[in-house]
């Protein structure tokens, strides 16, 4: 176990310093200067020599990346011409907007994330294994081509209409929500929860299709194995079946994929952060993508980045701690 | 216990082991016969032929795209149209668009063909990438396998939609869009298809009919023609079918984010955006993207479910493939009862092809 | 009546089930009478698709909720399976009737200590405290003689070996003390000698409990010595019934004796064996003398061959320092059990795996090293008979196109010609030539297993790798095989390597034999040296756990292992 996670973690830096290198050429071979970004329009051709000097930009880029990942594990300082201004590790670099700390502005953003992120997994686990259960189950009944219709219809909506749709059904028509704006759960737990709880269905819905059908799948397929047919045919009544000796094989995959899921949506459900206006990662990300704040936007995706590989990991655990047969090596 | 299973015991495993060859006409045969499926046909072929005459029908309406129409916007209340269901009338069939007036029939139908061009031309370079690559490391030797195996991992780890969103913003404004589109999401989401090509491929080389067909003095690349490649082209057409909804959503969810499609071009997601601003004054406005994006999705979605029958029977099938595991367990069982990590992590990330929903889900939204 | 049903344990009348399936329903049993006394122990015989299975589990009631349907009569101990409650239902199954299940592996979960599992059936039909339920599990483990039972309860099941598995299971039936055992195929996944095992343990358990035992199975050999009574089932229905030593020793129905025929024996030469097991297909040539192939030259030798797979700590070495010669015109059978290395041995003998050490020499060559593009001159001459006759034909090619591979692919005769010779070879291997462009799902196992013979022979070969050829066929069809490639080495003049785990079947075709153990050969020489005066300890045991014909000989054999077992531990 042990080896096990050690590769994975070799494996994960590998993946993410890939991921900072590609990133980085991407920003800084593509053209555009970012000094003249991170002065703004009106400023004149000293000051972006200036700047450029400041921000490193004149050195080759393979000694700009390399200054980005020693600040990670060493943290850096920067000069603003008249002060320092100390980064400590990990360094993300600043923006070049607000010429704040990225490792700031990630932690400023963080808590919504994870509200969206935790709420909205509690309530697709909820709904999607309870309609995935049930129409397995109930095999042949209307229930279950009710429950079919409704994981297809869950299945071929976007998040950004279900969001949407629901906006405008409890919102503006029946008017029993209010306009969702975030309240921070240290400030206000019922208004937090009041906020964000047509972001977490919205974001459910969608999520609870994909999992209706994979928990439907996974329990039928357990029902089909033969040590099921043994518990039957040793009289050991279909509930206690079900509960001992199906439902553990059959959530397995679930709970893997949950995690997968749960480190997709750290890094950011861009969509329902943007129409629900949640100031999370993602909304952040959008913005700095479209102001071209590169360290921004290199510094939130590398912490996505690392909320899936991470994410990956515990999955794989979860896996071979649920189903001993999985030898990791 | 399962009748299947059952039969099969009894009956020999030999009929339910191997399948019937996949001629074209029994994938027609058995696709016609699934109705849903075929309603889910009949709707694309409408949208395709919707966005094909895009032109002539904004003609026959009398409108185009871009031209405002400031006189049946209410400019006291902020752009709101005038008249009832956002405007609409005889000669602005579906109403006009908040703010800036301009036609929405018009907008749509020519919309259409933006997302339609965009997930063809993205499922088509991934269609493309995936194969390539997952059969360069299911062909290829270990050192080959394991260096695209680990780029794919990556690939498929990574949410594609904010890789997306990091290279879109990187691109000169004046490139356009929708071929970036396209080729943003054909080089991010190919990774599902590869692994599925390469696990494929694997299994495939370890049947005793291509070891057959070396002994049959055949040089790899005669095997790889005559044994391996029929063989994947169910597969793949499967999944490229389940892309290709995915590809919409994709498109419209970063057309949406204001980073896909750009106005005055009209796109579905795009349309949709600038309609989350106004669903409180004008819900028409915002129900018609979302319900012509709603049907084209669940359209495709029915229809890859019924190609994905037709072209194979047995996946469809959940129980029968209980009985393909008892054999799985028994060969298992002659390496000490020990299940691999890969086999666990392909079931993982992409359980099979009948249960896709995992594999694309990397491709659409990353929510 | 009810004195009648209080008499018999079993008594089943005018069974009928029918499995609904796409194109209609098939009928798996059609109308079949049969009785068992308390303590009696019958046996359902029959090959595949015979219904055999399909009654089994209709003694249980486990076809309700399947969508078959069961029609006729089913009584249990008293109980009216068929109409019985579904509560009514439960008590009976493991209470008064348990059943082993053939797959040991998959029929137990995963996720549990083997002892919780049978405490959890244990308390399924008794009152009493999980400590009490618990000790149960380790008493009946114990008594199915796992060793150290009390500690091995706690380990799940893939940390059993196969047999252990199956004792596993046979405890978990035994934990109800139940008047019926029903064993579906109980030993059909596992080696000879553990399905030695497995059986002496039934017939002992059935000694000391007095329960009833139904013992199913395609294998003649395994009722000889375990049932007093036999039913041979047909495509439904039975074709003969009677007590074991009547219907083995004479079969009245023609059915039983041409299945009766067909059992490769063990403790018949080859050429008696052959003579008989050729008779349903016409011969085409004159007897000719069997030939011990002493006289023919050396056509293929592998010298110190080894082959490892994984590496560090995970290595396996398959195969390990082997050495064996072919001869120009000889049989050499490969026997061995489960993970012996034979198959491996077998592939490295074509290179279809490349050895990791060891020489192979074929016509005085040495073709070990040889990379792809030099070995494919030398291709057409060694050729294989794969196993599985389903994954060895490309589903989505003719096999005539199958078969047109190796030609096509030399690329020397016109199109024609390569049509002509598949008709010819088709024709050869006893199928019609007008098949040439049908698939293989139109073809039973036997069939598709002669369309292999037919691609292994285009390209014209010296030498066929038959690598456990018949194992997956019903015992008609294994026969019939068998006696199509002794047909085919005799007018050809082919070598062949004959690798299986039935020594039985190896007896019958081979002149010379290999015993192979843990990647090794532990003892070879002519076949008669072999069987009828084995030196290495392990080709005694495996050869005592032979299960033979004859009632009287299959118990003095189970003495005869009794012993043995006392005086060496037999493998695992």
């Amino acid at each position: 176990m042990t080896r096990f996670l050690l590769r994975r973690l070799f494996q994960a830096a590998v993946v993410l310093v890939v991921l900072a290198a590609v990133l980085y050429a991407c920003f800084y071979l593509a053209p555009g200067d970012a000094a003249r970004l991170a002065c703004g329009p009106k400023c004149n051709t000293a000051q972006i020599t200036q700047i450029r000097g400041q921000m490193g930009l004149d050195d080759p880029v393979y000694v700009q990346f390399w200054h980005f990942l020693s600040g990670i594990v060493a943290g850096h300082d920067y000069s603003t011409g008249t002060d320092v201004l100390h980064c400590p590790a990990p360094c993300l670099g600043q923006s070049y907007r607000t010429g704040e700390l990225v490792t700031t502005m990630i932690g400023q953003k963080l808590p919504a994330t994870a509200s969206l992120a935790f709420g909205a997994m509690v309530l697709w686990l909820v709904i999607g294994v309870g309609t995935g259960l049930l129409s397995a189950l109930r095999r042949g009944t209307v229930t279950e081509r009710l429950l079919t219709g409704f994981t297809l219809v869950g299945t071929a909506t976007p998040v950004f209409i279900t969001g949407i749709l629901l906006l405008l059904v409890f919102c503006s028509w029946l008017q029993w929500l209010p306009y969702p704006s975030y309240v921070p759960l240290t400030e206000d737990p019922q208004q937090w929860a009041w906020n964000l709880l047509l972001a977490w269905l919205a974001l459910a819905l969608v999520e609870a299709a994909k999992y209706a059908r994979l928990t439907r799948s996974s329990m039928l397929e357990t029902l089909a194995e033969d040590h099921i047919r043994t518990f039957r045919a040793y009289g050991v009544g279909e509930r206690a079946i079900v509960v001992r000796h199906a439902l553990r094989g059959a959530l397995t995959p679930v709970i893997a994929l949950s995690a997968l899921d749960l480190g997709t949506m750290f890094g950011g459900a861009l969509l329902t952060e943007t129409l629900f206006n949640i100031p999370g990662l993602g909304q952040q990300l959008v913005q700095s993508v479209q102001i071209k704040d590169v360290p921004v936007v290199v510094g939130i995706v590398l912490v996505m980045g690392l909320a899936v590989v991470v994410a990956n990991a515990v999955a794989d655990v979860l896996y071979a701690v649920a189903d001993r047969r999985v030898v990791l090596a | 216990m399962t009748v299947e299973a059952l039969s099969a015991a009894e009956g020999g495993t030999d009929a339910v082991a191997s399948a019937p060859p996949s001629g074209a006409r029994q994938v027609w045969r058995r696709l016609r016969g699934q109705r849903a499926a075929l309603a889910g046909g009949a709707v694309i072929a409408l949208f395709v032929l919707v966005a094909v005459a895009a032109p002539l029908l904004a003609a026959i309406e009398g409108q185009d795209t871009t031209s405002y129409h400031a006189g049946l916007v209410d400019s006291a209340s902020g752009g709101v149209p005038l008249g009832t269901f956002g405007g609409v009338s005889g000669s602005h069939w579906l109403g006009v668009e908040p703010g800036t007036g301009r036609d929405l029939f018009a907008r749509l139908v020519y919309g259409s063909r933006i997302s339609l061009i965009v997930a063809f031309g993205a499922t088509v370079l991934q269609v493309l990438l995936g194969v390539l690559l997952g059969l360069a490391a299911g062909l290829g030797n270990r050192f080959l396998d394991g260096l695209l195996s680990r780029i794919t991992d990556v690939f498929v780890t990574m949410p594609a939609l904010i890789f997306a969103i990091a290279l879109l913003a990187v691109v000169p404004d004046g490139f356009p869009r929708p071929v970036l589109l396209m080729l943003v999401l054909g080089l991010l989401a190919w990774g599902g298809i590869a692994k599925i090509v390469r696990a494929q491929v694997l299994t495939l080389k370890s049947l005793d009919y291509v070891a057959a067909s070396r002994l049959g003095g055949s040089g790899p690349w005669r095997t790889a023609r005559r044994e391996l490649l029929p063989a994947l082209v169910a597969p793949v057409v499967t999944y490229a079918a389940i892309l290709l909804p995915s590809n919409i959503v994709s498109e419209a969810g970063l057309s949406f984010l204001g980073i896909g499609v750009t106005p005055p071009t009209p796109s579905w997601g795009q349309m949709l955006s600038s309609a989350s601003t106004w669903y409180q004054a004008d819900s028409a406005y915002v129900l018609l993207p979302a319900v012509l994006l709603f049907v084209t999705v669940l359209a495709f979605t029915v229809f890859a479910d019924g190609v994905r029958t037709a072209l194979d029977p047995r996946v469809a099938s959940r129980l029968r493939v209980g009985t393909g595991r008892r054999k799985q367990a028994k060969a298992d069982a002659g390496s000490s009862g020990t299940v691999s990590p890969e086999a666990v992590a392909s079931g993982k990330v992409s359980p099979d092809v009948a249960e896709p929903e995992t594999a694309s889900r990397k491709a659409v939204t990353g929510e | 009546m009810s004195a009648v049903s209080d008499g018999n344990l079993v008594e089943v009348a005018g069974l009928r089930i029918e499995f609904p399936t796409e194109g209609g329903s098939v009928r798996a049993v059609d109308g079949l009478d049969f009785t068992l006394a308390p303590g009696g122990a019958l046996g359902l015989v029959g090959e595949s698709g015979s219904g055999k299975s399909a009654t089994a589990y209709a003694l249980l009631g486990l076809h309700r909720g399947t969508g078959a349907r069961v029609s006729g009569t089913v009584r249990v101990a008293g109980t009216d399976v068929l109409a019985a409650q579904d509560a009514e239902l439960r008590r009976l199954r493991g209470g008064v009737a348990a059943m082993v299940f053939q797959d040991p592996l998959s029929s137990l979960d995963p996720y549990y200590a083997i002892g919780d599992q049978i405490a959890e059936v244990y308390r399924v039909h008794h009152r009493g405290s999980r400590a009490a339920a618990r000790a149960r599990a380790v008493e009946v483990l114990d008594r199915v003689g796992i060793p150290d039972a009390a500690r091995r309860a706690r380990s799940r099941p893939h940390e059993f070996s196969g047999g252990m598995r199956q004792r596993a299971l046979i405890a978990m039936a035994l934990a109800c003390e139940p008047r019926l055992l029903v064993a579906d195929e109980p030993t059909t996944a596992l080696d000879v000698t553990v399905q030695a095992q497995i059986l002496d343990l039934l017939h002992e358990l059935r000694a000391e409990t007095g329960m009833g035992l139904l013992l199913v199975t395609h294998d003649l050999g395994v009722v000889a010595g375990s049932v007093d009574d036999v039913l041979v089932m047909r495509g439904g229905s039975a074709v003969e019934r009677g007590p074991v030593t009547e219907v083995l020793r004479a079969p009245a129905d023609p059915y039983t004796r041409a299945l009766l025929s067909a059992v490769p024996r063990v403790d018949l030469r080859s050429a008696e064996g052959e003579e008989r097991a050729a008779a349903p297909v016409l011969v085409k040539s004159p007897e000719a003398p069997v030939t011990s192939g002493e006289g023919g030259d050396v056509l293929l030798e592998a010298v110190g061959l080894r082959r490892e797979f994984g590496k560090g700590r995970e290595r396996l070495r398959a195969v390990d320092d082997v050495s064996l010669t072919v001869r120009a015109g000889e049989t050499l059978g490969v026997v061995g059990e489960s993970g012996s290395g034979k198959t491996t041995l077998g592939r490295m003998l074509v290179r279809l795996l490349d050895p990791s050490a060891g020489q192979i020499r074929y016509g005085g060559r040495e073709i070990g090293g040889l990379g792809e593009k030099a070995l494919r001159p030398l291709r057409r001459d060694l050729q294989m008979v794969f196993q599985d006759p389903v994954s060895s034909l490309n589903p989505r090619r003719s096999i005539g196109e199958s078969i047109a591979d190796p030609l096509r692919a030399a690329g020397e005769l016109s199109d024609k010609a390569v049509v002509a010779r598949v008709k010819e070879l088709l024709e050869r291997v006893g199928l019609d030539p007008d098949w040439y462009h049908r698939y293989p799902h139109e073809f039973s196992g036997g069939q598709r297993q002669r369309v292999g013979i037919a691609r292994a022979l285009a390209p014209g070969p010296k030498l066929i790798v038959c690598d456990e050829p018949v194992s997956a066929l019903d015992v008609t069809t294994q026969a019939q095989v068998v006696a199509l490639l002794a047909e085919l080495r005799r007018d050809l003049g082919l070598s062949l390597v004959f690798i299986a785990h039935d020594l039985a079947v190896v007896r019958q075709v081979s002149d010379r034999v290999a015993v192979m153990r843990g990647g090794r050969i532990v003892e070879s020489g002519t076949v008669d040296e072999v069987y009828d005066a084995p030196q290495d300890p392990y080709t005694k045991g495996l050869l005592a756990a032979v299960p033979v014909l004859d009632p009287a000989e299959s118990a003095a054999r189970r003495a005869d292992r009794r012993e043995l077992r006392s005086v060496m531990v037999t493998a695992p």
